[in-house]
């Protein structure tokens, strides 16, 4: 076959997947999120927004994100540096590292709860110690700092180990050598990560924070779990329109309002990091 | 003042001996060559030199101060590496400043520094570019530079032009020479290429597993190769052995003629010439030619003496043709003689 059209002939099965089970429901979605019957509106919008839970449950979104994703890029990008520099047992310590990634949202809430419930592992803990007298209910709304606390806890928890592969690959391919002209140049261990490991590890930075953040602003099971109606967040809202409410419309228009959220900034990672032409490795 | 002094310096890798023993003093000012085939152990020496690698024992002078136990930048040093490791994500000016800004130097200063050297090595053009838009060529002359304008009292190249094609390669070598001996530094030069290392040295090291063969100054080198790994390591064509036999005081038969050698009691001695040294004469070892290359400049003539392969380089005004037997006589005082038991010159 035509070695110009090949390429295309292989990528359309997969491209047609997409479109079909992708592509075909997202314009059903922002169809149904502009439509109350059969014209054009912003009345699902307008009723989203205008609804006193909204400001909360964005709120709760974008405070939880921008509590736990610079913990975890610090925390992955200390890890990831770490493994690289060991000699012996990377692979056992990476391995035990990553076994959060194996377990979903929902378990991983559960786990904190069985941690944080007023019968659990930490009430134990501190009653056994003499700390307290009687159990704490923590996760009550006499509380909100340590709801807060817990849901951070669990998230950083259950995905730093995501961005940690990545940065532990993109790290991988920074030549050694590079780090050998800085040390003779004079760059001491912490400037040779500030001034090569960090702008070298910009596209790597780039994937990791970009997965993070959509997945932070997508977080729901966790909070289910541990937060309950206590910390409203977006995600959980759009399920409560779509299966308690049985507002559709309401429901995608949420849906694309986080979606809209999601693609800002990750306009803003992309730009933020990225790389000027000809300065890659 | 930055002489640099190794004394006794040896390096193993778990149950490898990199390096045994070695001892060098290489003078102020000197362009030093190390030399030898790939494992030889010189880039293992450049680098514990550069304090990337730690000798097993042994001590490291430089400018009469030992320096073994201090990290790179306090050694007084600058490095030119094998693949530049010219940083991508930094401009040239930004490259070539590192060291210097590493250093917290004033910025008028880093830019006076940066500007000098870069128009020192030609590269004045580019200071605003990255090395993605650059040809290998040009990352080379700003990984020169970026050493050069630390003013470093050593400068370390690590095969600086391997990566360099052929021509390139023989116009950076007689620039980087003229450079170096410009900025009045100590130079050690890494290389597997004995055209680099015969064109740009004051003085050569040899190296062979391990160890340092031969220091010396590169027609010394040439002419009176100190062992047969040095003899037939330098030169191309290498050196030609034939074996001799002892025949009186002073007298060897080497493939039926009589020649003075030395007057060592050995049961057998090799008899060495360099392929331009022989000359075809009415009296003389007798060789019958096997290929005959026409190398435009001269001729280049393989052929067999005794048994032993031999190589001739002849006046390419000269025919011959393969089967012709040349009767072929080494000039005398050109013929050195080697020790098969231990390898080395007997004088």
């Amino acid at each position: 076959m035509n070695a110009r059209i090949l390429p295309y002939v292989l990528i359309l099965p997969v491209t047609l997947f997409l479109c079909v089970f992708f592509l075909y429901p997202f314009v059903l979605v922002a169809k149904q999120a502009f439509s109350t019957g059969a014209c054009f509106t912003m009345e699902n919008f307008r009723e989203v927004t205008t609804y006193w839970k909204f400001p909360i449950s964005m709120r709760n979104t974008l405070l939880l994100a921008a509590a736990v994703v610079p913990i975890q890029l610090a925390l992955s990008l200390l890890m990831a540096t770490m493994v690289t520099r060991m000699q012996k047992g990377r692979d056992l310590v990476l391995y035990i590292w990553t076994i959060p990634l194996g377990i979903s949202d929902l378990a991983a809430g559960l786990i904190w709860l069985a941690i944080f419930e007023q019968s659990g592992f930490l009430n134990t803990m501190m009653n056994g110690l003499g700390v307290v007298d009687k159990p704490v209910n923590f996760l009550s709304y006499q509380h909100p700092g340590v709801v807060f606390l817990a849901i951070a806890l669990a998230e950083i928890w259950r995905a730093t180990a995501i961005m940690l592969v990545i940065l532990v690959a993109g790290i991988g391919l920074i030549p050694k050598e590079y780090y050998e002209a800085a040390e003779v140049f004079g760059a001491s261990p912490w400037k040779r990560f500030l001034r090569i490991t960090l702008p070298m590890l910009r596209p790597s930075l780039q994937t990791a924070l970009v997965l993070r953040v959509i997945l932070a602003f997508e977080i729901f099971a966790v909070v289910a779990a541990l937060g309950g109606t206590l910390f409203p967040v977006l995600m959980g809202e759009t399920y409560a329109y779509q299966f308690d409410l049985l507002n559709s419309g309401a429901a995608a228009a949420m849906a694309l309002i986080i979606l809209a959220i999601s693609i800002g900034f990750t306009l803003i990672i992309l730009r933020v990091l990225r790389v000027p032409k000809g300065a890659s490795i | 003042m930055a002489e640099i002094q190794i004394k006794n310096v040896a390096k193993t890798f778990g149950a490898y001996q990199a390096l045994h023993d070695i001892n060098l003093t290489i003078a102020d000012q000197e362009f030093m060559v190390l030399l030898g085939a790939s494992g030889c152990g010189k880039s293992t020496l450049l680098r514990i030199i550069a304090g990337l690698e730690t000798a097993t024992s042994g001590e490291v002078w430089i400018g009469g101060r030992r320096i073994d136990h201090l990290s790179p930048k306090d050694r007084g040093i600058a490095m030119v590496f094998q693949n530049y490791a010219v940083f991508p994500h930094l401009t040239v000016f930004e490259n070539i400043g590192f060291g210097l800004r590493m250093q917290k130097l004033p910025n008028d200063e880093v830019t006076r520094r940066v500007e000098r050297t870069a128009s020192l090595m030609h590269i004045d053009q580019l200071l605003k570019r990255y090395s993605g838009e650059l040809s290998g060529g040009q990352r080379q002359r700003v990984a020169v530079a970026r050493a050069l304008a630390m003013e470093p009292d050593v400068i370390l190249m690590d095969e600086p032009l391997s990566n360099l094609d052929a021509l390139l390669r023989m116009e950076m070598r007689a620039e980087l020479k003229g450079v170096l001996a410009e900025s009045k530094t100590t130079a050690i030069y890494v290389t597997h290429d004995q055209v680099e290392a015969m064109s740009m040295a004051d003085r050569i090291s040899v190296m062979h597993q391990g160890r340092i063969v031969q220091a010396a100054s590169p027609i010394e080198v040439y002419r009176n190769p100190s062992a047969e790994f040095v003899a037939s390591f330098i030169g191309n064509p290498p050196m030609n052995f034939l074996r001799a036999k002892p025949a009186g005081a002073g007298k060897w038969t080497v493939a039926g003629q009589l020649f003075d050698g030395p007057t060592a009691d050995k049961p057998e001695l090799q008899f060495a010439i360099r392929p331009e040294d022989m000359q075809p004469a009415a009296e003389g070892l007798k060789a019958t030619a096997k290929v005959v290359e026409p190398l435009g400049a001269h001729l280049l003539v393989t052929c067999e003496i005794d048994g032993s392969l031999f190589r001739a380089v002849l006046d390419s005004d000269m025919t011959v043709r393969p089967g012709e037997v040349l009767t072929l006589a080494p000039q005398s005082n050109r013929v050195r003689w080697f020790d098969p038991e231990t390898t080395l010159a007997v004088a």
